[in-house]
């Protein structure tokens, strides 16, 4: 057994292998590799006895379920108006100089992905950003600066 | 100064009982008629921006036939310059499972779901060894309601009642056609009531307060206190509760920086309200109702750039299960690009203006049908900036 396929008979264990456990499962894979293989996929098929196509349609559906190979910390910046008035711009840019990448793309040493999201719900103490799934909020680029260096020191 | 300052309420986050479930205990006592007969006489509407009577939408699931029922509580809070819920769940979330669970009373519903949105997937820890002691109290009090929290995965849509019970059962967040309505056919095709996390929240404390005390906030059409949610450009942006009813230059005059051109009330698919109109609109269900969400923005803002940010939102977070919705949110985005470029003549706002219309009769659900809120409001509102 591949240590996806544990990992997927671990998750069915927990959730059940009902269809309505499809989505905690999908959720405890990306947990732990941040994104669905296609084999993955197709492994969670068999394990719920149901088709892959169905698998594939509900993790394309949301955003936070990534398909394609994604960094160790997935950096994720509220692009959405309040944060966008307040140096979202700012705190982009910053994100790029310091990691070398652009808005969707991966370091080489696949420990940083940066992207942008919609709104994050820290519309009053914006610009905001998740790292996997811890918020940042009232960001600068100082603050953004020493945050990152951080990460990179992990 | 005094005479300026907006009454304050604290009602949500206040403190309810020195005895802890004392409410919840008593109210289990009580027939569900009676409680309803006291929801109805609150004239509670819910609190996740449609504002549907919440005694009709229980009555409805209640008289349903049917065992197997259940209680979702919409945590799902993807609304732009929304953050309440967040901050009501991490301050008083026993509040929240203790009117669920009132609620599986009335219904006969043996289970509640709560669906939190996956932003806010860092709260999980913490929630979950809040809802455990619920779950040892509940037992001390010979209460038979487990709950349980399901994790969204960053997709506005699933706020959508119809699109988030197809995500609980595994599936893309689409929504549903409507009828059959929640009430009948909900999760997993059986009845439901579904509310907003602030719902449940006023649920307990007109439990507590009874009906008479609780009308005293608010206006006829909008019964109590509503939290808001405020952003963009002013000094003391966050979360307060106040009563519903307020005149939004009242609003203004204490959350504004002096320099208010404009007021989006209720999100990106509320209303833009611009700085003639504040006197005359009303925040409550009679005038312009809102989620809580409540941005500010000064003269300084380009409501062009604003209205291109909501667009590229719903662009993004549209289903794309109907063409009103699927096109009609690109077609909209790119028209003012065109326009803004001089690509089209200033009149092509008429025929944009037309497509929301259209968008707003056809598409599925509330995501399509309310894009033509704030488009319309900021292009009749701001038109010159559309084209200059």
């Amino acid at each position: 057994m591949t240590e996806c396929q544990s990992l997927i008979r671990e998750l069915a264990d927990k959730y059940g292998r009902e269809r309505a456990s499809l989505l905690p499962i999908l959720q405890g894979v990306v947990e732990r590799d941040n994104f669905l293989s296609d084999t993955c996929m197709t492994d969670i098929a068999k394990e719920l006895d149901i088709s892959a196509a169905q698998v594939y349609g509900t993790a394309t559906f949301y955003s936070f379920l990534e398909t394609q190979p994604r960094g160790e910390y997935v950096i994720r910046v509220c692009k959405t108006i309040t944060c966008d008035m307040h140096g979202k711009k700012q705190i982009v840019q910053t994100l790029e100089d310091m990691l070398k990448i652009k808005v969707g793309e991966t370091t080489p040493n696949k420990k940083f992905t940066l992207l942008e999201t919609n709104c994050l719900g820290w519309c009053h103490e914006g610009p905001a950003m998740l790292i996997n799934e811890k918020p940042y909020s009232g960001l600068t680029p100082e603050k953004v600066h020493d945050i990152i260096s951080e990460y990179i020191n992990k | 100064m005094s005479e300026q300052t907006l009454k304050r309420v604290d009602l949500i986050f206040g403190e309810y009982s020195s005895e802890k479930y004392k409410v919840l205990a008593n109210t289990l006592h009580r027939s569900n008629e009676e409680i309803l007969k006291d929801l109805l006489e609150s004239g509670l509407r819910g609190r996740g921006g449609a504002g549907f009577p919440t005694a009709m939408k229980w009555k409805f699931t209640a008289e349903t036939p049917g065992d197997e029922k259940y209680v979702i509580c919409n945590a799902d809070e993807g609304e732009p310059g929304t953050f309440k819920d967040r901050e009501i769940l991490s301050r008083v979330p026993r509040k929240v499972f203790s009117g669920m669970a009132i609620c599986g009373k009335v219904i006969g519903a043996r289970k509640g779901y709560m669906y939190l949105r996956g932003e806010y997937r860092f709260m999980l820890p913490e929630l979950q060894k809040e809802l455990d002691i619920y779950h040892e109290h509940a037992k001390n009090l010979g209460l038979n309601f487990p709950i349980e929290i399901r994790m969204g995965s960053g997709a506005y849509i699933c706020g959508e009642e119809s699109a988030l019970f197809e995500s609980m059962e595994g599936g893309r967040g689409e929504p549903r056609n409507k009828p059959p309505y929640p009430t009948t056919s909900g999760f997993m095709k059986k009845p439901t009531v579904i509310n907003n996390v602030e719902t449940f929240v006023n649920v307990l404390m007109i439990m507590r307060l009874g009906p008479e005390q609780y009308k005293k906030l608010g206006t006829t059409d909008s019964r109590g206190s509503k939290v808001f949610s405020v952003s963009g450009d002013t000094p003391i942006p966050g979360i307060y509760e106040l009563e519903l009813g307020m005149s939004l230059d009242r609003f203004v005059d204490e959350f504004g920086d002096g320099d208010t051109k404009a007021v989006q009330v209720g999100g990106a698919s509320g209303f833009c309200v611009p700085r003639k109109k504040f006197k005359d609109t009303i925040i409550g269900f009679e005038g312009v109702p809102t989620g809580g969400s409540m941005m500010i923005f000064n003269s300084s803002r380009s409501m062009y750039n604003v209205l291109h940010n909501y667009l590229e939102f719903f662009e993004e977070e549209s289903c794309g299960q109907c063409t009103p919705c699927r096109v009609g949110c690109q077609q909209l985005r790119k028209g003012i690009e065109a326009v803004k470029k001089g690509e089209k003549k200033a009149l092509y706002l008429d025929q944009l203006m037309k497509l929301s219309e259209s968008m707003k009769l056809t598409a599925k659900c509330g995501l399509g049908q309310s894009v033509a809120n704030s488009f319309s409001s900021i292009v009749n509102n701001f038109k010159e900036e559309m084209i200059y």
